[in-house]
Order: structure tokens, then sequence, then C-alpha cells
């Protein structure tokens, strides 16, 4: 391993140092404090929620709250990212198109999303539908501008060149720049997950019967720092994993894109 | 020789042509009529709208005004029955090189048809990529190639089609000297070997009396009949249009000095702001060459 890496461990391992000797003092100090739990304690309560069945429902609690969070992240970004695909080339391609939508789109990419909450609860009720329009009407302008940008700066000498290849219009969007916007899209994607989390946390922690924000705000009542630090630590290692699934993604399917 | 016998003759025939961006004219009544089979390059100081003619041309951009034919039929949006190579933006950054080279024959084909005849299509992909020594990098992407090999993909990627005029707008203009000399030796080779009609704008003067059969010189430093006051709105015109002896890859020609004396002449008309000629005194010599009133 070289330096650099050893360097970038560094700030971490400083952390966790800080953190074991703050909660040993305090645990001395008094050995019921919460607010930093020793890591044999966060170790059962994991164990408590992870792998053990409820004794009641006999449903394993953070599995569930993981499958609620993750379907509504995935729907949320998922409609986004079809929806701005969409709305996006359309705007790159066509002048009319961009008349109708490039005023509307930034006019609510500039709405912020949590103050207009309240609203998408009493429309859309308390369920799924809210919580999932939140993630969707928060990320979803982004990616329309972003789409529609990149779009719109593909040479004209590329649709040209393609006509003289004997390109009908619809190849030239399906063969010429839809594969060339797909990448763009999977980026966008990535930078608009860190959004689509705040999001849907939010969601969760004011208007939920289950996912991860909402058990963090929940127990945040009884200062379960002991609960807390782990769900956090386990959203940051989802948020990771996708970014990494989707740069996977990006060099196995577009490898011609970063040159 | 009159406009219409030129109109009926020849490949490329442009008449009246005039683009004008807002108030500006960019080009003012280009008349210009092309044989086929030659080996036209237009050369000019940079803004004169050498690339504008190129892109009318093509079908990419409109005339404000003016006819332009080929073979006798008015243009209409681009087509295959033109190819083109720009300077940079031909090759397709998501296609490898041979997936470039094959786009043309596999677009316009129904799936079916393109699966039938896929075999055939790879063969013939790979004879062009052969042709421009380029087989071994053909699963490789445009941007694993140096710029000489890209801009040799996107001769390949037009010849494939094969266009009845091949437009190319400063092909060789981002190369080193030494790449760009071979770029054009090549290009000669192929102009030979496949009896092309080529249209090739360049600022490079010596590379226009070089690689050309005919050579024609676009400007905007002229004067007319009309007050000066008004010369910062003059399109360009074509202000020299001359026949080159077929000295094709004797490659030394370049030194000769009857072409040096040809280049003198060329760069005091066309690129000189302060020799305004005469519209009546514009050296038309080309047999092609005509004007209309």
């Amino acid at each position: 391993m070289g330096l650099r890496r050893w360097l970038g461990i560094l700030p971490f391992a400083l952390l966790v140092i800080i953190y074991l000797v703050g909660s040993h003092l305090r645990l001395t100090d008094n050995p019921d404090d919460k607010i930093l739990p020793s890591l044999a304690h966060m170790a059962s309560t994991i164990d408590r929620l992870a792998f053990t069945a409820d004794p009641r429902s006999g449903e394993y609690v953070m599995l569930n709250d993981t499958i609620a969070s993750l379907r509504r992240l995935v729907m949320g970004i998922g409609a986004s990212a079809i929806v701005g695909l969409l709305l996006g080339l359309n705007m790159g391609l066509f002048r009319g198109a961009r008349g109708l939508l490039l005023p509307m789109t930034t006019f609510i990419s500039i709405v912020p999303p949590l103050a207009i909450l309240p609203v998408l609860f009493i429309v859309f009720g308390v369920d799924e539908l809210a919580k999932v329009m939140l993630i969707f009407i928060g990320t979803f302008p982004l990616i329309t501008r972003d789409i529609y940008y990149f779009v719109e700066a593909i040479p004209r000498e590329q649709i040209t060149k393609a006509l003289t290849l004997n390109a009908s219009p619809s190849q030239v969007v399906y063969r010429i720049v839809l594969p060339q916007v797909m990448p763009r899209l999977i980026n966008t994607i990535r930078l608009s997950l860190g959004g689509g989390w705040l999001f849907l946390i939010a969601a969760e922690a004011i208007a939920s019967t289950d996912g991860l924000g909402y058990r963090i705000f929940l127990v945040r009542r009884y200062l379960a720092m002991d609960v807390i630090i782990p769900y956090v630590l386990w959203i940051t290692f989802l948020g990771f994993a996708f970014d990494w699934l989707l740069q996977s993604v990006m060099r196995w399917r577009y490898r011609w894109y970063e040159g | 020789m009159n406009s219409e016998n030129l109109k009926a003759k020849n490949l490329l025939h442009l008449e009246n042509v005039i683009k004008r961006y807002g108030g500006k004219t960019v080009l003012d009544d280009i008349d210009l009529s092309v044989a086929p089979g030659e080996f036209l390059t237009v050369v000019g100081p940079s803004g004169c709208g050498k690339s504008t003619l190129l892109r009318i041309i093509v079908g990419q951009e409109q005339a404000s005004a003016g006819d332009v034919y080929i073979s006798g039929a008015p243009i209409d949006f681009p087509n295959a029955h033109r190819g083109i190579v720009y300077q940079k933006y031909s090759l397709f950054p998501h296609l490898t090189v041979l997936e470039n080279v094959l786009l043309g024959k596999e677009l316009g084909q129904s799936y079916l048809q393109r699966g039938a005849a896929r075999r055939q299509f790879n063969a013939e992909a790979m004879h062009y990529l052969e042709r421009v020594r380029l087989a071994e990098h053909a699963h490789k992407f445009p941007h694993e190639l140096s710029g000489g090999m890209q801009q040799r993909v996107a001769i390949a990627q037009a010849l494939i089609m094969k266009p009845q005029i091949l437009l190319m707008d400063e092909p060789f203009g981002a190369l080193d000297p030494g790449t760009r000399e071979d770029l054009q030796v090549f290009v000669l080779e192929l102009w030979e070997e496949d009896d092309l009609t080529i249209f090739f704008v360049t600022h490079d003067l010596e590379e226009a009396v070089y690689l050309g059969t005919r050579i024609i010189v676009l400007s905007q430093y002229y004067t007319d009949d009309r007050p000066l006051a008004a010369t910062s709105n003059r399109g360009s015109r074509i202000v020299a249009d001359h026949q080159l002896p077929k000295t094709a890859l004797a490659t030394r020609a370049k030194t000769a000095s009857e072409f040096q004396e040809l280049i003198t002449t060329l760069r005091r008309d066309g690129f000189d702001p302060q020799h305004l000629q005469h519209i009546r005194e514009f050296n038309l010599k080309h047999p092609d060459s005509f004007i209309t009133i």
C-alpha cells in the first residue's frame, strides 16, 4: 500500500481513537452513559436489530428498514432518471420542447424540495407516494438540465455526418445521441444520489412507520446512540455501494466515455 | 461555356449563392461549377467563409439566396451522395473504429437486412480499414488513436458510402507537419485509385496548390463599383480560379519555381488586405469558371 493510501486512512483512525478514548472516559465515569456507547454495546445492538428476529413479529428490523428505504430511493431516483432523460433529450433536440419546458424545469429546480414537503403530504397522502415524490422532485430537475446541456453540446457536425451516412432522423436519436447520453446519465445519477438520500431520510423522519431514517429519528428520543451510529454507518456504506456499482457499470459498458 | 451547359456537364454547380448572417454578408454571389474527377481546393483568409460554403454544399446550412446542384438536381438535407470529413467531430466517440466505418452500411437498412448482410458489411469495412492501413486498430475507440489515424478512419468512414463528392473541411489542419504530409500523399492516392471528386477546404496555400487539380481563392479583400465605405459588408467572392497541372504523387513539386510563383500571386490576390483588386480584374482562368450577371 502506498503512502497516499496510509495518509487517507489516518483521519479515520484518529476519529476512531478519539471516540474510543471519549467513550471509555465517559463510561468509567457513568456506566449508564448513552452518548458514546462502547463497541461491545453497539455490537450487541446490531446483533439484536440485524441478526435476531423480532420476538413479536418474527421480522428482522434492520433488514425491513433497509428494504423499505431502498425501495423508496430506487423508485424516486429511477423515476427521476427516466423523466430527466426523456425531458433532457427532447429539450436538447427540439427547440419547441426547450421553449416549453426549460423555464418550468429551472423554476422547479430552484424551489427547495423540503419546503414543499407538507404540500406533498397533503396531495399524495402520508404513504409511500409522497416520499417517492419528494425524492423525484428533489432530483429530476438537475438530471433533466444536465442531460439537456449535454445533448445541446453535441456538435452539429456529428448530426450532419450521421445524415451523410444514411441515418434517418430517428436513427440519429437512437444510434448517435442516446448511446452518448447514457454514460452521462449514469454520472448524473451518481451525483443525484446524495440529494436522494437527504430527501429520503427527511421524509422518513417526518411521516413513516419504517425505514432507516424513521428508525434513527424514532430512537433519538431515547438517546439511543447505540442504534444511531450503526445505522448512520450502514447508510454511508449503502451510499458507497451504490456509487461503486454505478462506477463499475461505467467501466464495463462505457469504456470510451472516460477518454 | 454558359452556365446551363456547365450545370448539365458538371457534378457540382453553384449559382448566385449568397449567405448572410443577420445583416452581415459572408458569401456574395458565388458562381462555381466543378467537373467530376476534379480535386478542387478552396483557400482564403480566415473568416472568408470557405467553411460556410462547404456547409452549404453538404446541406448543413442553407444559402440565403442562390442555387446549389449536385448532378443537375438541387440539393436538400445532407445525404449519402455527399460525404464529409471535418477537422474533428467526424468520428462517433462511442463506437469503435470498425463500428464507425460500418455505420454507414448499417444505417438505412432494416434490422433483418442488417443481420443477413453483416458478414459482407464487415468484410467491406475491413477492406476500407486495410486501405487506410488501420486494420489492426479495428477494435479500438477513436480516443485511443492519434489525430492522423482518426482522420484516416474518418476518410474510410466517408468513402465506404461511395459518395459522388467528398467534402473535406481543413481535414489536416490539426495535425503535425510530418503526419500532415503523409496524409496529403495518402488522400491523393485514394483520389487517383477511386476516381473521387474532392472539395477540399484549407487555409494552407501550399497544401492547396500541391493537392489540387483546380484551386479557387475566396476572399473579402476586393473592390467593386460600390463606394469604399461599404467595404465592411462586402461578402467574399471567388477572386482567383486556376487550373493546376496534374502532379499527383510527385511529392517534391512543392518546391518547383512555377508553384512558388503561383503561390506568391495567389497570396497577394487573396490574402493581402491592402491589395484590393477590382472585381473585373479577377483572375478566373479555369475553363469551368463563369460569372452570372
